[in-house]
Parts: C-alpha cells; sequence; structure tokens
C-alpha cells in the first residue's frame, strides 16, 4: 500500500491525517505536494498525524524535514502526532526527535499551538 | 530475540532492472529470505531497510535509472550470518564525502541519511568499486550474536 493522505480541519489547525508509505516515489511526492498545497493556500497550523504511517525510508525523513522548513520559513508551525516505535526509533536515531514537536495526544497537540 | 532460526544454507539471486519497482522486489526478496533465516520482527524492519536504501543508491545514483543498465542483488544465509550484495553499474561515488547527517549542519538536509541508515542497522557494510565500472555494497546481519 502507498500513501493515503487526508486532511481535515480541527479549529484554525490543518490536520493531515498520513496512512501507508512513506518511500521514495509517490508516497514522499505525494506528502510534498500536499504540504506546498496547504502552505500556499495559507495554512500555518499544520499537524501531520502519522498514527497509520507504517514505513518510512530516509526519502520520507527527507520529506517531513523539507515540509518543515518550508511550512516554518512560511511563518508556520509543522508538528507531529502519533508516531508509532518505528517511526519514532528513526527519527531519534537521525537526531530529529528533538527538531520536530511531537504529540502523542491529538486534543493536546492542537491546543498546543499558539 | 535470536531462537529458532532456520540455519539451513540458502542463495537467491536476481538480475534487476534500474527501476524504483526493483526497490521493492528486492526488499521483497531479501526479507522473505530473512524470514526463512528466522529473524524476528525488528531484525527484518531493520534489513528491509538497509536494503532498500542500498537499492535507491544502486538504481537511482548508481544508474541513474538507465534502462540500459542493470542491479544484480545477491542474498545467502549462512549459519553464522545473512549477507545481502547489491552492485550497480554506474559510475560510482566515494561515500567519505557524504556529510555526516548528525552534525547540527547537517540535520536539516533533505537528503544524505540513507548509508547511515544502513550502517545503523545492519552488523556490517561495504562498499567497493567494481570493475570495469559500479559500485557494490556488501551487507551483513549476524545469525548468532558475536
Amino acid at each position: 500500500m502507498s500513501v493515503k493522505l487526508n486532511t481535515r480541519q480541527v479549529g484554525d489547525v490543518s490536520v493531515v491525517d498520513v496512512a501507508g508509505r512513506i518511500t521514495l516515489g509517490e508516497g514522499s511526492s505525494a506528502l510534498r505536494d500536499m504540504l506546498r498545497e496547504m502552505t500556499g493556500k495559507g495554512s500555518k497550523k499544520i499537524l501531520l498525524n502519522l498514527g497509520e504511517v507504517s514505513y518510512i525510508d530516509s526519502s520520507g525523513i527527507g520529506e517531513l524535514v523539507s515540509g518543515f522548513t518550508t511550512v516554518t520559513n512560511g511563518g508556520g508551525q509543522l508538528k507531529l502526532l502519533g508516531l508509532n516505535k518505528r517511526v519514532k526509533d528513526l527519527l531519534q536515531i537521525t537526531k530529529l526527535y528533538t527538531v520536530f514537536d511531537v504529540h502523542e495526544d491529538e486534543a493536546s497537540a492542537v491546543r498546543s499551538f499558539a | 530475540m535470536r531462537e529458532n532460526r532456520n540455519h539451513a544454507p540458502e542463495t537467491l539471486e536476481r538480475s534487476l532492472d534500474s527501476t524504483l519497482e526493483s526497490v521493492d522486489s528486492a526488499e521483497e526478496l531479501a526479507l522473505s529470505v530473512a524470514q526463512r533465516a528466522g529473524f524476528d520482527e525488528d531484525d527484518l524492519m531493520k534489513i528491509g531497510m538497509a536494503v532498500r536504501e542500498s537499492m535507491v543508491n544502486a538504481v537511482v545514483h548508481g544508474n541513474r535509472y538507465s534502462a540500459n543498465k542493470k542491479v544484480r542483488l545477491l542474498v545467502t544465509h549462512s549459519p553464522e550470518r545473512f549477507t545481502i550484495r547489491i552492485a550497480d553499474e554506474g559510475d560510482g561515488f566515494d561515500a567519505a564525502n557524504i556529510p555526516d547527517p548528525l552534525a547540527p549542519e547537517n540535520l536539516m538536509r533533505t537528503s544524505g541519511r540513507g548509508i547511515f541508515l544502513i550502517r545503523s542497522f545492519m552488523d556490517e557494510f561495504e562498499m567497493h568499486h567494481r570493475e570495469p565500472r559500479g559500485t557494490e555494497v556488501t551487507l551483513v546481519k549476524y545469525v548468532v550474536s558475536k
């Protein structure tokens, strides 16, 4: 299964539910396109829900970093929600876990946006 | 856990096209052998990702998706070692030139983590140039603890 993306609005926070594999090719490009579209439309508060992500490779990690940079440079905030153990381990190994603002609970994640 | 392993030797060899589909195929093929070798879920994830990253390097950076170049995959399983060799026909590159992805100035780079992840997930990793051209990487996961 490749990646599936679904967006929804919770207050003024745009939540992106990501499911499947974020890998080189369709998976990472779909996420990149989605984040660019959202920032292009002016979304400033983006919460990536990775709870249903089964697999992420170095290209997928690169897309998370790229998305974070794009949103931050545009004056917005991008946060992560619901990392499974594999994704959490990958972000820790690559020292990116502390770069991202990571939450386990959606309600508190939404509240954390200033 | 490293129990209940199947120690029957096994060898699998394929010549693959330089496509992203081959990346998926190589991962599936290597994992099928690794599963029969008895690796647990955590090790399977590490092996699968190491194979995927190596294949991406071969297809994208080595052969540059060339329809005229193949990627050779060799998976062998002995009682002590699970070994994967992946060879491309590209111009080769020097891994020493890849910036340290953990250095603070490189943390926000969008690429350059593949070989770091392979080294993190496998017990041994070697890379060497092939003659007349190409790069071959060797990935090893120990079947029994050292």
